[in-house]
């Protein structure tokens, strides 16, 4: 009667995991997919299948026979990287291109820091960055949506980011050519695949909320401090300064990207400092940089800042009083 | 509804034996009592092999100033004093009794009465019964509970709370004591305000005991000063800073007493032990126990001796079944695994928890994820990833920065990290390294402070 286990105190658990936790995030994308597979059909099916099995088929081979460890593809964080990496590139980008873009997010975002936890770059956006500076063209052509029965031979047109961006440098015709605030919270516009439907995404974001996947801290931030910046940057403009943040990554980055656990700070009072720089260096960039789109740039730079906020910003202790 | 502010978690509550009546346990015909019942300095045997003892006769005295009076629960003849193991399986020396009837001593009022005129009224008196009848903290803490009677000079003691929010998993035993005797607590916390010279004491209760709220609420109306605070369901609400947080709004401030806010916070078994005392002369030689488990038969609450045989309550509840894999004296979150069901009754003992093989083992633990999750929980407001992290690489100088000293090991963070990372474990063993260092060097800079003073003083 002595093979009793005795591990030391807590003896239960709450039952999360690593998976469920990927889980409710992938579920919490299933909205914004399913809109980008209507909006853009075949290329928005071809571009999520093959940069998800190719993320999971990179982390395989790695984990089993560079690292010879254990593999972990089953707590599904590669599955989710390559959801992200899709939700990120044009819905027409031929399919070795996203295979690159896959293996440097897993084996150069992931796998050289020591796999999940380590990483110190949002996995999925390392991959995009590599890809929007290797292949420029490819990654700036941006199909319209409903062409359904298309990929690669879609017809491409003007994101709004573009337009935005001809607008600053003095086309004023630009401006006209806009969608509206209220279609592009529909996602009626040119752009990278998972990133237009703003509704969709928020709608999985409160998913999340609500699941206690993410807290609040990071989205909104960013979002505040993205629409502040964008205001005093596009002439005081309230329906520009929105469209600003209902374009382009940034709402798919402020609740898929910045959040992710592994790169964001742990913090609430780290988070809240952490979002506010990436709400305003995504709009300096945008508004200032060579490049139409500044999120991607803004969550890496950030990502890099995450160890240091750690280090500055702790949490408020118990019976300390400053 | 009150709670306290920072972190905390929801565990199930499985609270499988809420309203089952309490049910005392047979005497078996020998007991061994512990000599080490209260934190602090084990208590020194007073009788030797071959003496006679009744319920209540006094057979060990304080081993120091934190250390407690212990009396025999039975009555009979000594048989020996020999080694027994404790929960954890240390061994510790027990007084071995033979049970002969059961006869108590005659100063004890052994009436079902309920005695509601507090029959000593003089706060050093009521302090000094309660020292007397060998009374500890009941919720599992077991501190000597007449030197918390007497705060240090300087600090004053504003108001009595009264612990009754048993916000462990599964145990019940405080539930079912407020159903069976709510009046005799709260003249117990009369005595105790008494004793602090204190109009006011609080008794927090987690929402999941409506019957016991509001029973208790109904009872104290009749008791000038005594409120019942409802409290929202959140673990470690039993905790006694997360308490008084919850109650009053004060923090304890780190490294400080909780005396500092003005609260004395009692376990509400001890207030019925010190009512026990105090009306009916009657010292600590029994308490209400839980005994628990899905795959028990009987999970129950039970009125046991101190110094029964633990393996006595079981049977009672049902028998230990065939698949057990973990016995846990107290609750799930802050109780401690058996290795074998071989000890003894003691004072702290609130439940014993069994628990079936398949959940009895951990999982593997994976990588840290930095979610985040118990940072957010840890109510103290620590960061159990890197705190662990320290402890694990030994690098003692960053735990303390980052206050692993302030850790109640509570356990909120191990319970919620989706990595199953074991945190408090690392946590624990850092603690102690921590604080011992700190011990160190506060005992150093006195040595130092000292030698210079005597040589200025030979100037
Ligand atoms: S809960 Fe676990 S995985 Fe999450 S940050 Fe803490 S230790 Fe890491
Ligand atoms: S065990 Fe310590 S570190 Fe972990 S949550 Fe509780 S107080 Fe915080």
């Amino acid at each position: 009667m002595s093979n009793l286990n005795v591990s030391l105190s807590p003896h239960v658990h709450s039952g999360n995991s690593v998976r469920k936790s990927m889980l409710d995030v992938l579920i919490a994308l299933a909205p914004a997919l399913c809109v980008s597979f209507y909006y853009y059909g075949l290329g928005a099916v071809v571009v999520t299948l093959t940069s998800v099995v190719s993320c999971v088929l990179f982390e395989y081979l790695i984990e089993k026979f560079i690292l010879k460890t254990e593999v972990r593809i089953g707590d599904l964080s590669a599955v989710l990287t390559g959801v992200l990496l899709a939700f990120n590139v044009p819905s027409n980008l031929p399919v070795w291109i996203i295979i690159i873009g896959a293996l440097i997010a897993i084996g150069v975002g992931k796998m050289t820091f020591g796999g999940l936890g380590q990483n110190i770059f949002n996995p999925a956006l390392v991959g995009r960055v590599f890809l929007l500076v290797a292949f420029p063209a490819q990654m700036t052509t941006w199909p319209q949506p409903m062409q359904q029965a298309h990929y690669t031979d879609v017809t491409t047109g003007a994101t709004p980011l573009y337009l935005f961006q001809q607008y600053v440098a003095g086309d004023t015709e630009a401006l006209q050519q806009m969608p509206s605030a209220l279609d592009m919270l529909l996602g009626m516009h040119g752009g990278s695949l998972g990133e237009v439907c703003a509704l969709a995404l928020i709608i999985g974001g409160i998913y999340m909320l609500c699941r206690k996947t993410i807290t609040w801290h990071i989205p909104v931030s960013i979002l505040l401090a993205a629409f502040c910046t964008a205001f005093l940057c596009y002439g005081f403009d309230i329906h520009l300064a929105l469209q600003q943040i209902l374009a382009g990554g940034l709402m798919l980055g402020a609740i898929y990207m910045a959040t992710d656990y592994v790169t964001s700070p742990v913090t609430p009072r780290g988070q809240l400092l952490y979002g506010c720089l990436i709400g305003v260096l995504a709009i300096l960039i945008r508004r200032f940089g060579s490049y139409p789109e500044g999120m991607s740039f803004a969550i890496l730079m950030l990502n890099a800042c995450s160890p240091l906020i750690n280090k500055y910003i702790k949490p408020r202790r118990f019976g300390v009083t400053k | 509804m009150k709670t306290f502010r920072m972190g905390g978690v929801h565990p199930a509550a499985n609270k499988l034996s809420a309203g089952v009546a309490i049910r005392p346990i047979d005497i078996p015909a020998l007991v061994a009592i512990p000599m080490a019942q209260n934190l602090g300095a084990p208590s020194k045997p007073v009788v030797v092999k071959g003496d006679k003892v009744k319920v209540g006769t006094v057979i060990a005295e304080p081993g120091g100033f934190l250390s407690s009076y212990i009396h025999s629960s039975v009555s009979g003849t000594v048989d020996k004093i020999d080694m027994v193991p404790d929960a954890t399986g240390k061994k510790v020396p027990a007084v071995f009794i033979k049970v002969e009837g059961d006869e108590w001593e005659d100063t004890i009022d052994r009436s079902e009465d309920l005695v509601r005129e507090l029959k000593i009224t003089d706060p050093k008196a009521i302090t000094d019964r309660i020292f007397h009848s060998g009374i500890v903290g009941m919720g599992g803490a077991t501190f000597p509970t007449q030197v918390k009677l007497a705060p240090p000079p300087g600090m004053k003691c504003e108001v009595v709370i009264i612990n009754a929010v048993e916000c462990e998993p599964y145990l019940t035993s405080d539930h079912s004591l407020m159903l069976e005797h709510a009046e005799e607590i709260l003249v117990g916390v009369t005595a105790l305000m008494c004793a602090m010279q204190v109009r006011k004491a609080i008794i927090g209760i987690e929402a999941n005991k409506p019957d016991a709220i509001a029973l208790m609420t109904q009872k104290a109306a009749a008791y000038k000063g005594i409120t019942i605070q409802p409290l929202k369901l959140k673990y470690p609400q039993g905790g006694e800073k997360q308490l008084i947080d919850a109650c009053i709004g004060k923090q304890v401030p780190s490294g400080g007493l909780p005396i500092a806010t003005g609260a004395l916070v009692q376990n509400v078994g001890t207030a019925f032990a010190v009512y026990q005392a105090v009306q009916k002369n009657k010292p600590l030689i029994d308490r209400i126990v839980t005994v628990t488990g899905k795959s028990l038969a009987h999970p129950s609450n039970f009125l046991a001796r101190i110094g029964i045989p633990i393996a006595n309550l079981i049977e009672a509840a049902g028998g230990l079944p065939e698949d057990t894999g973990k016995v846990i004296s107290g609750g799930p979150m802050m109780g401690k695994a058996m290795p074998e069901v071989n000890s003894y009754m003691v004072k702290g003992c609130s439940g014993i928890l069994i628990m079936p093989n398949a959940e009895a083992r951990r999982k593997q633990a994976e990588p840290c994820l930095r979610c985040a999750k118990c940072v957010d929980v840890c109510p103290m407001g620590l960061s159990p990833l890197f705190i662990s992290k320290y402890s694990q690489k030994q690098m003692w100088a960053e735990a303390e920065e980052e206050r692993i000293y302030d850790c109640i090991e509570c356990g909120s963070c191990s319970f919620t990290c989706p990595s199953h990372r074991p945190l408090l474990d690392w946590i624990r063993q850092g603690k102690g390294k921590v604080m011992g260092i700190m011990r160190a060097r506060a005992a150093e800079a006195k040595a130092k402070a000292e030698a210079e003073k005597a040589k200025a003083e030979a100037k």
